[in-house]
C-alpha cells in the first residue's frame, strides 16, 4: 500500500520565515509565494495530481541554486526541481511543505565547439533550443522526446529522456559528456566535462535518470552530431499485429537498424488519420513508420531492401515517400497522434512499459481483451524497434469511475509488460505515477539498496520527496 | 596478490557466488573479485585474504538476434561470445581491446571483466562506451545480496541506473554474475581512409572534420611518425578514419570523406583486411605493448590531444598515438613518480581523466592510478560504496587506496 509520507509540519508553521529567508538569497522577482502566482506550479504533465507548494524560487545561476539549496538544508526544507514542467509521470508534482526550484531563467547556450562537437548549456535551455543553436554549423541533439518544443534540458537528463529516433541514437544518457550539479547539501560538483568517460565510478550515468533524487542539474554538456544528409519515411500497413511485429524482427534481422521503427495499431491509425488525413490505410490492423537516413541514393537502397523485406509479410499497403514533404506528410499523423486521441476523448492516459519485442504481438492481445474487461478503449503507438509502447487509454475526467478503471487499466498493462520480461517505464519516468508499482519490478532487496544509494546523496529525503520509490521505503 | 591468484573459489553458479560473498561477508575478509586475470595487472593491487575467480560461471544464457539483445554470464568468455554473436551476423558494438599484450598477462579476457572495467575501443567515438551498451546486469552486492538491475529491454528508465554505476567499476561495489548487452549488426563492409598527416594538430583537425560529418566515420586515430611503422597499413604519420556500413555506401562515403580530407594531404585507402588490422592493432594499444614502461589511457577533449601528448614527449620522452577523433591518448613513458605527476598535471591543464593502465607494482602501490574526485563527490562517493558493500570487502583498493 502506498502510504503519503507526513508532512513536516514545522516547514509549514515558518513558511513566512522561509520565503523570507530565500528573498535574501535571490532578487525580488524570483522568488514566488502568493498563491495566485504558486497556482501554475501547482502540476505538470501529469494534471491528475495537483498541490500548490510552499514557494517557488526561480534562480538564473548555479550560484543562486547553490544559495538557495544551502539555505533549505540549513531548514530541513523539501525542494522539488522542475523544468517545463511536461513531466508525464508527475516528476515535477510539488508538496505542500517544499519550495519549486524552476530552471527556467537558466536557458542560456554556454559554449558551442563543432571541432570537438559539443554543446554546454544551463537546465532550463530547451531541447530543441539546443538543435537550433547548433544547426547552423549542421549539427543537432539526438534525444528528441515528443515534448522537445517545451521541455528542458535538465529535466531530459533528470528522466533520461528518450524520443522516436533512440534506435539508432540513444538516449539521454547516451548523449552526454558532463553535469554540474548541485548536492543536496548545497556543493557544486563538475562530473565529466567535454571528453567522454570518467575513471572513476560512472556518477554521470547514475544520476542521469535519477529523476531529481540525488542532485540539482543546473549545467549540461551535450554531444551534438552532425546531421545526415537526408532523410525518408516509407509506411507500410499490414493485416495483423503478429504480421506487423514479424516484420520489424526480420528487418533488424537483416542487419538493418532504421533511424525510427514506429508502430499503430488499429485504432491509432483511425484516430491520427481522421486528424491528420495523411492518408493511413483504414483497412489495415496496424501500420509500421519506417525512417531511414544517408544520401538520396543511399535512401533509395535502403528502402529497397526494407521494401523487398515487407513484401514477405502481405503488407496490405506500402507506400515509399519519394520527397521531403511525402515524408513529412506520413509523419505527420503519428506526430500529432497524441492530439489526435484527445479529439476523439475528453481525457487519455498515456503508459510508457517497455517489452521485448517479441512479445508484441501477444502483449497488444492482452492489452486488447483487457479493454473489452474495462470497458475504456485504447489506442496503441509502439517505438516498435526498441519495444517502448505507448498505449492511450480513453476516459473521462468527469467520470470518477472512468478514471479509477482508466487507471487499474493502465497498472495492469505496466505489470503485463513486466511480466513479458520488459519494464514499468520505457522514457517518462517512475515519478508519483508509477512508484506504487514499483514493488512489481523490484524485490524488497532491490529496492532497499536503490534507497540506501539515494541516502548517500541525500541523507534527509529532501530532494524531490514522494516520487520513485515506494512510500514505505521512504519513511523505513 | 598474482601469487595467490591461481587458488581461491571458483563458483560455477550464482548461488556459489553469492555463498562466497556472503562468507567473506560475515567473516569481514577481503575478497579479490577476478574472472581469467587478464586485467589484474591495470590499476591498484588488490589486499585479500580470499580470491573469488568468475571464470566457472559461464556460458550464453540467451542470444534474440532480431531484438538486438544477448545475455551471457560474467565468466564467458568475450571469444566465445564473439563466436555466438558472429553466428547471426551480430557483434558486441563498442569493441572490446584485448589488452593482454599489453599487460603481458595470459587469462582469456571474460563478459564480466569487460564491462567491470568499461573498456570500450575505438568505436566508442561513434557508438559509444562498453556501458553504453548494458542493458542489464545481476550481481551479488558486498552483503552476499542478489540484486538485479536495469532489464532485457532497449529503454528501461524504472528506477536508478545501477547498470551504469557497476560499469566500470572494477568488482568494488558488486559482483557481476550475468550481463545482458544490446548487440549490433556487423557491418557488411568496412574501409579506412589514411591521410598522410606530418602534424598530430593537423592530422586530428583532419579527424574532426570526418567525424561532423554526414558520413558516419567509426574510428578515428592519428599515429605519429614514430609508431606509424607498427600498425599495419601505415607507412608514416596518418589519420586514419574507418566507415563500416553497407558495400554501396561504404564506396560513395569513402569517396565524399576523400574529398573532403583532401586538403590535410595524400589520402589512402585502406580495404577491408587492412583495415581490420589496423584497427585491432589500435584498439589493443599493440603499438605500445612492447618496450619498458608504464602506459597511460587518457581522455580529453579531441582538440587537446595533441597538445597533451606532444607536452609528455617533450618532457618524459613519451611515445604515443591518438584515438577517438583526438581525445584518447595512449601513452608509454618512464615507469616512476615524476612521470606520473607530468601525466597528471599535463590532463589537469586541458581538463580531462587519466588511468595509468600498465605499471610494476611498486609504482602501482604507492600513487593514484585514476584521479582524485573533488571532496564533495568523494564523500557521496564513500557513502555509496558502503552503500553496496559496507564491510569494504570487495576488491578494496583496487581503484583507489583505502577504498
Amino acid at each position: 500500500m502506498d502510504v503519503e509520507p507526513p508532512l513536516h509540519e514545522d516547514v509549514l508553521a515558518r513558511r513566512g520565515a522561509i520565503v523570507a529567508g530565500l528573498c535574501r538569497l535571490l532578487p525580488e522577482d524570483a522568488v514566488i509565494s502568493d498563491r495566485a502566482r504558486l497556482r501554475p506550479y501547482e502540476t505538470d504533465g501529469m494534471a491528475s495530481e495537483r498541490q500548490v507548494p510552499l514557494a517557488v524560487a526561480l534562480p538564473s545561476t548555479t550560484g543562486e541554486v547553490v544559495a538557495v539549496m544551502r539555505f533549505l538544508h540549513r531548514e530541513g526544507v523539501p525542494v522539488v526541481p522542475r523544468g517545463a514542467g511536461t513531466s508525464l509521470s508527475g516528476g515535477a508534482l510539488p508538496r505542500a511543505d517544499a519550495v519549486v526550484l524552476g530552471m527556467m531563467r537558466m536557458h542560456r547556450i554556454l559554449e558551442v565547439d563543432y571541432a570537438d562537437r559539443f554543446a554546454r548549456v544551463q537546465a532550463g535551455v530547451t531541447n530543441l533550443a539546443i538543435t537550433e543553436a547548433v544547426q547552423k554549423g549542421g549539427f543537432f541533439y539526438a534525444p528528441d522526446p515528443s515534448s522537445q518544443l517545451a521541455c528542458m534540458i535538465g529535466g531530459n537528463v533528470a528522466m533520461n529522456a528518450g524520443g522516436a529516433h533512440c534506435l539508432r541514437y540513444g538516449v539521454t544518457t547516451n548523449n552526454l559528456l558532463g553535469l554540474t550539479v548541485v548536492t543536496a547539501e548545497g556543493d557544486v560538483v563538475e562530473i565529466g566535462g567535454r571528453h567522454v568517460d570518467a575513471a572513476g565510478y560512472d556518477w554521470l550515468g547514475l544520476l542521469t535518470g535519477s529523476e531529481g533524487q540525488l542532485a540539482v542539474v543546473t549545467e549540461v554538456t551535450v554531444r551534438i552530431l552532425h546531421a545526415a544528409e537526408g532523410a525518408r519515411a516509407m509506411l507500410v500497413a499490414f493485416k495483423a499485429n503478429e504480421v506487423a511485429g514479424a516484420c520489424v524482427a526480420a528487418i533488424i534481422a537483416a542487419g538493418i537498424i532504421p533511424v525510427a521503427l514506429e508502430f499503430m495499431d488499429r485504432p491509432a491509425i483511425a484516430a491520427c488519420e481522421a486528424f491528420a488525413h495523411a492518408g493511413y490505410p483504414l483497412d489495415a490492423e496496424a501500420l509500421l513508420i519506417v525512417e531511414v537516413e544517408g544520401s538520396a541514393a543511399e535512401q533509395d537502397a535502403l528502402l529497397a531492401r526494407i521494401s523487398g523485406i515487407c513484401a514477405r509479410f502481405e503488407p496490405v499497403s506500402l507506400r515509399v515517400s519519394a520527397s521531403a514533404e511525402e515524408s513529412a506528410a506520413i509523419w505527420k499523423g503519428r506526430k500529432g497522434a497524441f492530439g489526435a486521441v484527445g479529439r476523439i476523448s475528453p481525457d487519455y492516459l498515456c503508459m510508457d512499459g517497455t517489452i521485448p519485442t517479441g512479445r508484441l504481438a501477444e502483449v497488444l492481445a492482452r492489452i486488447g481483451e483487457m479493454s473489452g474487461r474495462y470497458g475504456l478503449k485504447v489506442a496503441n503507438i509502439f517505438h516498435a524497434g526498441d519495444g517502448n509502447l505507448h498505449p492511450l487509454i480513453l476516459f473521462d475526467a468527469n467520470d470518477a469511475d472512468s478514471q479509477r478503471r482508466a487507471e487499474e487499466f493502465g497498472a495492469e498493462i505496466l505489470r503485463l509488460c513486466v511480466e513479458v520480461g520488459g519494464c514499468l517505464t520505457g522514457e517518462h519516468g517512475v515519478g508519483v505515477e508509477k512508484r506504487p508499482l514499483m514493488g512489481v519490478q523490484f524485490n524488497p532487496t532491490e529496492l532497499a539498496q536503490q534507497r540506501r544509494i539515494k541516502e548517500a546523496f541525500d541523507p534527509g529525503w529532501l530532494l524531490n520527496p514522494s516520487k520513485v520509490f515506494p512510500a514505505a521505503d521512504a519513511a523505513a | 596478490m598474482t601469487e595467490g591468484a591461481a587458488e581461491g573459489e571458483a563458483p560455477r553458479d550464482e548461488a556459489g557466488i553469492a555463498a562466497a560473498v556472503l562468507a567473506a561477508y560475515e567473516a569481514r575478509e577481503p575478497l579479490e573479485v577476478i574472472g581469467n586475470g587478464s586485467k589484474q595487472g591495470m590499476l591498484r593491487p588488490v589486499q585479500a585474504a580470499r580470491t573469488l575467480r568468475l571464470g566457472g560461471l559461464s556460458g550464453v544464457v540467451m542470444h534474440s538476434p532480431e531484438e538486438l539483445v544477448v545475455s551471457a554470464r560474467a565468466g564467458t568468455t568475450l571469444a566465445e561470445l564473439d563466436g555466438v554473436l558472429a553466428a547471426r551476423g551480430q557483434s558486441l558494438a563498442s569493441e572490446v581491446p584485448d589488452l593482454r599484450h599489453l599487460l603481458g598477462s595470459e587469462g582469456e579476457p571474460t563478459l564480466g571483466g569487460a564491462v567491470a572495467a568499461n573498456l570500450s575501443g575505438p568505436r566508442r567515438i561513434g557508438g559509444g562506451a562498453t556501458r553504453d551498451y548494458v542493458l542489464g546486469v545481476r550481481a551479488v552486492n558486498g552483503r552476499g545480496e542478489l540484486l538485479r538491475c536495469g532489464g532485457r529491454v532497449h529503454k528501461n528508465v524504472t528506477g536508478l541506473d545501477l547498470c551504469r554505476l557497476l560499469a566500470g567499476s572494477h568488482g568494488t561495489l558488486a559482483v557481476l554474475t550475468e550481463i545482458t548487452l544490446k548487440v549490433l549488426p556487423r557491418a557488411e563492409r568496412e574501409r579506412s581512409l589514411a591521410v598522410r598527416c606530418a602534424e598530430a594538430r593537423a592530422g586530428v583537425a583532419a579527424l574532426s572534420i570526418g567525424l561532423g560529418s554526414a558520413f558516419g566515420v567509426s574510428g578515428a586515430a592519428y599515429v605519429p611518425a614514430a609508431l606509424a611503422g607498427r600498425v599495419p597499413g601505415l607507412s608514416g604519420p596518418a589519420a586514419l578514419l574507418r566507415v563500416e556500413n553497407f558495400a554501396d555506401s561504404v564506396a560513395y562515403r569513402v569517396d565524399r570523406l576523400r574529398a573532403l580530407l583532401a586538403p590535410f594531404g595524400t589520402v589512402d585507402v585502406l580495404e577491408e583486411e587492412v583495415s581490420r588490422q589496423a584497427w585491432r592493432s589500435l584498439r589493443d594499444a599493440e603499438p605500445l605493448a612492447d618496450g619498458e614502461g608504464a602506459v597511460w589511457r587518457l581522455s580529453v577533449r579531441p582538440s587537446a590531444g595533441p597538445g597533451v601528448a606532444e607536452r609528455l614527449e617533450r618532457e618524459m620522452g613519451a611515445a604515443w598515438f591518438l584515438d577517438w577523433g583526438g581525445g584518447l591518448v595512449w601513452l608509454r613513458g618512464p615507469a616512476g613518480e615524476r612521470g606520473h605527476a607530468s601525466v597528471c598535471a599535463a590532463v589537469a591543464e586541458a581538463g580531462g581523466t587519466w588511468t595509468l593502465l600498465r605499471a610494476p607494482l611498486a609504482l602501482r602501490q604507492v600513487v593514484a592510478v585514476i584521479p582524485p574526485e573533488p571532496e564533495a563527490l568523494a564523500r557521496i562517493g564513500g557513502r555509496v560504496k558502503a552503500a553496496f558493500d559496507p564491510a569494504g570487502i570487495l576488491n578494496p583498493g583496487r581503484m583507489r587506496a583505502g577504498v
